[in-house]
């Protein structure tokens, strides 16, 4: 009779499994499934694990089944320094709603308060992360989501900080809504194609807010970079779009709205840089499209340091930037055309909207503080004033080709909402 | 020295140039302000005008004020009176009348435009405070070049290539010197060089509170960090008080020996 009713157990239990409607486990202090381990560990694929309110000092917790980790009111994990914290080695693994704290700090291997290895399909959002060394790392993952995310560090070194989301040989992954602070580069893409970034807000970071290196084929828009240490880099990079994106207040001493190096046919359209130390600085870049970007009150606007082709500068605003263009050769091969310059001081007789005269961009004055940048002590001396309106009148050091042949008379108004 | 100090004073003020140019300077501030919708570019055209025009009226002003007044400064010379306060009350009559209508005629519009009630507040008085040293400095200059010449076609030569040195052409050795020793670490030189000349020192402290960004570039942090400090500030200041310390002094010499 027992070993009958065993028996009968048993298969009342395969039975349920083979059903197959996801349960949901509960997990919380006062629960019959006190760790989140556990409650994983009693999952099945599709099920539930419930997280209710607490704090879970736990480390290591490894989800290798499909299941959705759901938090109920924001409950904590906390790592207690001691590495990593969350490990997703499933497919299509959901994790939501969980305030993540205290991840370890190492110098050999690069700690993550949720890590996804090679698996497709995963979502992670609604989480806050802090104290962390790593925020969010995806290895060699596709087709995933990572939304609405708030991560905050308390980085001050960048060789003793990770990165808040960081996407390694990735295709496919949507990544918004996110703000990252404080970590040493806000979002990190290496290797990662397809990818989209948007409405992500990225600031006070201690390196770049976004960061590309040998990414292709990716899009970031809407997004807001403010007070990075460098602003945003993209490198070595080829099929990217940034549109209307918000570039602000990155100041310092060797910082920049965004920097392009070896970025080839890409787009930059609707974009704001706003007070930045160097609104873009391009270094090797071709065939890349600027179009409707304002540049308002950055010390330079665009600063060409070399080997940049065939570039479009079409209907820009140049507001009040100390310098609009700085370029380190006399050649050129970039096109200007239909942008508004506030320091142009032509006519427009015939009354198109268009100055009759053609607008030179580059001043004598970047020119030498390029080559001396000391001579940046003479901004705006009336000196420095009568040599630049002596070049304008005959070109010797600057590009004589660079001209906005058709500046506009009154500033584009692009229309942000 | 006050009683003379008052005299050339209230004759300042009673005559049409310190109106014209208190006029001028409330014109200039209303138009920029009202007429000119962008605040940024209003500030920078009033720097340009600080440290341009104000050096220049100032020269001017001082000699023409000079020897137009020779005639009663010779009656006053016959009277016991001390040298040194004749010639100081002067000098301190004309470069007050002047500095006040720079700052009332400058301050009447921001005042009304709500200066008070924004942040930019101390933006504005660092750009009044530094228009008022340039007009103590040069019109001082110009006094000890009005003492040393008789010839009046001399005196004005000479104080209209003193603001030519000042405002033009030592920015442009500066320059020059610059981009010879380019190869040489030129920063300490370059902060020397500016604070020797007023009016460089002048547009540079403005210039930290308005083009921040770009002086904020990898050398301009060097910049930044001297200026920016309240040591720099200090220092600006010092060196301005004593460029009007040391014409004085000169102006208080040249008149006790002088002949007339």
């Amino acid at each position: 009779m027992k070993k009958n009713l065993k028996i009968f157990t048993f298969f009342l239990l395969v039975f349920c499994t083979i059903q197959g409607f996801a349960k949901t486990i509960t997990v919380c202090s006062s629960c019959a499934v006190k760790t989140i381990q556990e409650g994983i560990k009693q999952a099945g694929e599709g099920d539930t694990v419930l997280v209710k309110k607490g704090i879970y000092k736990e480390v290591n917790i490894i989800i290798d089944k499909s299941i959705i980790l759901l938090g109920e009111n924001l409950p904590i994990i906390d790592g207690e320094d001691k590495g990593e914290i969350i490990k997703i080695t499933a497919d299509n693994v959901t994790v939501d709603g969980f305030k993540i704290i205290n991840v370890g700090t190492s110098y050999t291997s690069d700690y993550a308060a949720v890590r996804v290895i090679k698996r497709n399909g995963f979502l992670i959002q609604n989480l806050e992360l802090e104290k962390l060394f790593f925020g969010i790392y995806l290895e060699k993952s596709n087709d995933g989501k990572v939304l609405n995310n708030k991560i905050r560090g308390d980085a001050v070194n960048e060789y003793n900080s990770g990165n808040g989301i960081q996407l390694w040989y990735c295709k496919g992954v949507e990544v918004r809504g996110n703000t990252v602070e404080n970590v040493r580069d806000g979002i990190y893409l290496e290797f990662s194609d397809n990818i989209k970034i948007s409405h992500n807000l990225s600031r006070n970071n201690l390196r770049y807010g976004l960061h590309f290196m040998f990414s292709n084929h990716d899009t970031y828009e809407y997004n807001t970079f403010e007070n990075n240490g460098a602003g945003v880099a993209v490198m070595f990079s080829k099929f990217i779009e940034m549109n209307n994106n918000i570039f602000k207040e990155n100041w310092g001493t060797a910082a920049f709205g965004l920097l392009l190096k070896e970025i080839n046919d890409a787009k930059i359209t609707n974009n704001v840089f706003k007070e930045n130390t160097i609104g873009i600085n391009i270094e090797g870049s071709n065939r890349i499209d600027y179009k409707n970007n304002d540049f308002i009150s950055n010390g330079w606007a665009i600063k060409v340091r070399g080997a940049c082709y065939t570039n479009n500068f079409e209907n820009n605003n140049f507001l009040y930037n100390s310098f609009d263009i700085s370029y380190n050769s006399n050649l050129n091969d970039n096109k200007f055309d239909h942008n508004f310059w506030s320091n142009y001081t032509g006519y427009d007789l015939d009354k198109n909207g268009i100055g009759d005269v053609p607008y030179r961009p580059v001043k004598l004055f970047s020119y030498i503080v390029n080559r001396t940048p000391e001579t940046i002590i003479l901004l705006r001396s009336l000196f420095i004033d009568i040599i630049d309106f002596s070049e304008k009148v005959s070109p010797v050091f600057t590009p004589d080709n660079l001209v906005d042949e058709n500046p506009k008379m009154k500033t584009i108004n692009h229309d942000r909402s | 020295m006050l009683k003379i100090l008052k005299y050339s004073f209230y004759d300042l003020m009673r005559s049409r140039w310190s109106y014209v140019y208190f006029l001028f300077y409330l014109l200039l501030g209303i138009v920029l302000l009202f007429l000119n919708n962008d605040l940024s570019k209003a500030v920078i055209t009033l720097m340009n005008v600080i440290i341009i025009l104000v050096p220049l009226i100032g020269t001017i002003f001082g000699v023409m004020y000079y020897y137009n007044s020779r005639e009663f400064t010779e009656l006053l010379l016959a009277q016991p009176v001390k040298r040194s306060s004749i010639f100081l009350g002067q000098y301190f009559g004309v470069a007050t009348s002047l500095a006040m209508s720079l700052v009332i005629g400058l301050g009447m519009p921001f005042v009304f435009y709500g200066i008070f009630n924004s942040n930019a507040i101390w933006d504005f008085s660092l750009l009044l405070v530094t228009g008022a040293f340039l007009t103590f400095i040069f019109t001082a200059l110009a006094f000890v070049i009005a003492l040393r010449n008789e010839n009046k076609i001399k005196g004005f030569g000479y104080a209209i290539l003193l603001w030519l040195f000042m405002a033009v052409i030592y920015d442009g050795i500066f320059l020059m010197s610059l981009l010879y020793f380019e190869d040489y670490p030129l920063d300490k030189f370059s902060l020397v060089a500016t604070m020797l000349n007023p009016v460089d020192l002048s547009r540079v402290l403005i210039l930290l509170k308005l083009d921040i960004s770009a002086l904020l570039g990898y050398t301009g942090a060097v910049f930044q960090k001297f200026f920016g400090t309240n040591f720099g500030l200090v220092l600006s200041s010092a060196l301005l008080a004593l460029w009007v310390l040391v014409p004085t002094f000169f102006i208080w010499r040249i008149a006790k020996r002088k002949d007339f």
